[in-house]
């Protein structure tokens, strides 16, 4: 078995060599951006087995972001056979400067470029044969997305006889490193002594830390090496940007022997939506109308298949049942299983899938064709002036599928305060969970049930979601000023040329990478939820259900900020997920055993009346549904990805505050003024 | 001259690079040195940041971030 490592630049086309090779046979982690971490596959070629890493897409190896670090420690530190270095035909020459990287690093490389077709089609000429010569590596050329060259990527994975090219560097530098390696040579190990003599010379401590922890030797602790060390930087006077420099002038020096460039200009189309897109007058309306219109599509699209999925399980609870009571099962067990679990379960899957398996197709499209980049262009200057960073748009745009998702896709932003910014911020995202809820309350309170003007309801939902969207900023901003405070950190951030987008692998990455694993993290939760649901509303002291005393004892709060002790506990109670918020607060006012699903909307409405519910509760529930804690499966991405406790807690602390205070003013604001 | 004063269609080279160590090794991984080509090609429509042609890529840079690059109009 020979273990192979992909590596590139960021929107290299990476993912698309790597689906190329391994077909489905892949164990992906990347559900979120692109590819955040590692993904593995397997395929067998000419009866060899091997297993492709697919790592997350970097522009050196000296890394800025989590994510770069990942691919960085891999190539450094890894075990592999190969590494193969993919390469955008259209930007060859900055593509290279990863190629020499690495090529310092070890002589096992083996260069892809990929996005030929592009590159023809900007009449840009690359001389693949040259660029193998100048390399001595094996260099491919391929389209990865129309399956041309893969079959002359496939035949080198053989290739063995690997020469090393070393890029050499001012002759006193080299000097200094040859001093260096003879008496690196039997403590390094498995790593490059001259990358090692290199990184010792042009010290930087990131990476000397994880030299030190790969050898379990520190090498300046050693007096030999020390003391040349000092010498070398005696007399030695460079520095960084040198080295990396010469890097770049070598580029720039091989990319003029093999490419040609016929006509040099950024393809004119491009450049006509990029200014369109980006104007004053456009830039706004039209990722406005584009967020608009998936949200439509979403929740029109979802009803059919909602129904449907209530249908059948509600079909299957019938033939669960007999069978319960044909093995004898107690009565009780019966309806904790039936009436508990697997109702909260199926009433998750229902509500939750259709949306999400139509959303993140279509956000995997966006991202496919290049778009989200535009939008963190577009919206950079206003985190800028919240001291955030532009990528953060991208993450909340991933939080409408889900926040868990978005939380995970704040990895994209470099610093890390910055970062934390952009997870505690998500939440004011509503995600997909969310919606039903909050287009129930909009029709029945302010559109009118018998209108069916899906239009008004969505647009009115449109502006609560903008009202998250000032949150997001206001919060930003005051967070960068208080607890985490700081100034914006550099931003850069490429605007990859538009590409048609596949559409067959977007569905199939976007729900087994992104739906699946929500619904997974869901349905984890929904069981025992469904159980704790099923025994407060079944165990009762002197005829009142132990949930109807908790919503009596939350009532007096509740009605505080204008809503109601039942809203209240069915927030909390669906904490597991936001989908059950509704159906436990009718459990609670109708005092049944088990979630039910309302008759329709007319009944609704008339429960809620009945239940003291006036506009304004449906004000400030639509504002506590937006700004409350996160839901489980949010918190414990949080917890994954900050590894504390702390901020996990703020998270949760933070929009529930906001929320509980907005809630109180606006019902404080009407009994003042009536 | 500045990078963050050239308008969408300039085109320029790098004189000189006087910024903080962080952004530099960014823009350094871009490619981008002293005596590179480059042209502005977006605005945003906060007018900042701007996006520039680097070595056949589009990257957009921050003015804050690119007001102390020097550069010479061609």
């Amino acid at each position: 078995m020979k273990k192979i490592a992909l590596v590139g630049n960021p929107n290299v086309g990476k993912s698309t060599v790597f689906n190329a090779l391994t077909g489905l046979h892949q164990h992906t982690g990347n559900w979120s951006g692109k590819t955040v971490s590692n993904a593995t596959g397997e395929f067998i070629y000419n009866d060899n087995k091997y297993v492709i890493y697919d790592l997350p897409g970097t522009y050196s190896l000296i890394a800025n972001s989590q994510e770069e670090e990942v691919a960085r420690d891999f190539i450094c530190f890894g075990e592999y056979d190969l590494i193969i270095v993919v390469c955008d035909a259209t930007c060859l020459e900055r593509n290279l400067n990863l190629v020499l990287q690495v090529l310092e690093i070890t002589d096992k490389v083996l260069v892809c470029v990929n996005l030929l077709d592009e590159a023809q089609k900007k009449k840009i000429k690359i001389d693949l044969d040259n660029l193998s010569k100048i390399l001595k590596i094996p260099v491919v050329g391929t389209s990865a997305r129309n399956k041309k060259g893969l079959n002359n990527l496939l035949k080198l994975l053989e290739y063995q006889e690997f020469s090393s090219f070393n890029f050499k560097y001012n002759d006193d530098l080299e000097s200094a490193i040859s001093k260096l390696i003879p008496i690196l040579e039997n403590k390094v190990k498995t790593l490059n002594p001259r990358w090692v003599a290199l990184n010792l010379i042009n010290y930087n401590a990131k990476i000397y830390y994880k030299i030190t922890e790969y050898l379990n030797y520190n090498l300046l602790g050693d007096e030999i090496i020390k003391n040349q060390i000092l010498e070398i930087r005696k007399n030695l006077n460079i520095n960084n940007e040198e080295i990396t420099n010469s890097i770049i002038k070598k580029c720039e020096e091989i990319a003029n022997q093999v490419i040609k460039y016929e006509n040099s200009n950024y393809n004119d189309i491009n450049k006509k939506i990029d200014r369109v897109i980006t104007s004053k007058l456009w830039g706004i309306p039209i990722m406005l109308i584009m967020l608009f219109g998936i949200f439509w599509l979403t929740i029109k699209g979802a009803n059919y298949p909602s129904d449907l999925l209530f249908n059948l399980f509600s079909y299957i609870e019938k033939y669960l049942l007999y069978f319960l009571e044909f093995i004898n099962t107690p009565n009780w067990l019966i309806s904790l299983l039936i009436s508990g679990i697997y109702k909260v379960l199926t009433w998750v899957i229902s509500v939750m899938l259709p949306p999400m398996a139509i959303f993140f197709p279509l956000f995997t499209l966006l991202e496919d064709l290049g778009f989200l980049p535009r939008i963190a262009f577009n919206f950079d200057g206003l985190f800028k002036k919240c001291c955030a960073c532009g990528k953060q748009a991208l993450t909340m745009c991933m939080g409408f599928g889900c926040n868990a998702v978005g939380v995970t896709g704040t990895r994209i932003i470099d610093s890390p305060r910055e970062r934390l910014i952009a997870i505690l911020t998500n939440v004011f995202v509503p995600c997909n969970g969310r919606f039903p809820m909050m287009i129930t309350i909009i029709t029945i309170f302010f559109v009118g049930i018998n209108s069916h003007n899906s239009f008004l309801s969505v647009l009115l939902l449109t502006l609560v979601i903008l009202l998250g969207f000032l949150l997001t900023f206001l919060i930003s901003f005051v967070l960068s000023k208080t607890i985490l405070k700081g100034i914006p950190s550099s931003f850069t951030l490429e605007l990859p040329s538009y590409r048609r987008p596949q559409f067959g692998k977007v569905i199939v990455r976007s729900i087994f990478n992104r739906t699946i694993f929500v619904l997974g993290r869901a349905i984890a939760v929904a069981v025992p939820a469904g159980a704790v649901i099923w025994i407060l509303a079944n165990i009762t002291v002197s005829g009142i259900s132990l949930l109807n005393y908790l919503a009596d004892f939350l009532n007096p709060f509740g009605k505080l900020i204008g809503l109601d002790g039942a809203i209240l506990l069915a927030f909390i109670l669906g904490f597991p997920a936001n989908e059950i918020v509704i159906p436990i607060m009718l459990m609670i006012y109708l005092s049944t055993g088990e979630v039910i699903e309302f008759e329709n909307l007319e009944s609704l409405k008339q429960i809620l009346i009945d239940n003291g519910w006036t506009n304004i509760t449906a004000i400030c529930m639509l504002i506590f549904s937006l700004c409350h804690f996160p839901c489980s499966t949010t918190c414990l991405t949080i917890k994954k990805e900050t590894g504390s406790i702390k901020w996990t807690l703020i998270s949760f602390l933070l929009p529930t505050i906001i929320g509980i205070i907005l809630c109180l003013m606006i019902k404080q604001i009407v009994i003042f003024i009536s | 001259m500045f990078l963050s004063d050239l308008k969408v269609g300039d085109k320029a080279i790098i004189k000189k690079m006087v910024t903080n160590e962080n952004i530099k090794r960014r823009l350094l991984d871009l490619g981008l040195i002293e005596g590179t080509k480059i042209e502005c090609v977006l605005k945003s429509f906060c007018n900042d940041p701007l996006a520039y042609i680097i070595r056949g890529a589009v990257i957009a840079i921050r003015k804050s971030d690119s007001s102390n690059i020097e550069v010479e109009l061609i």
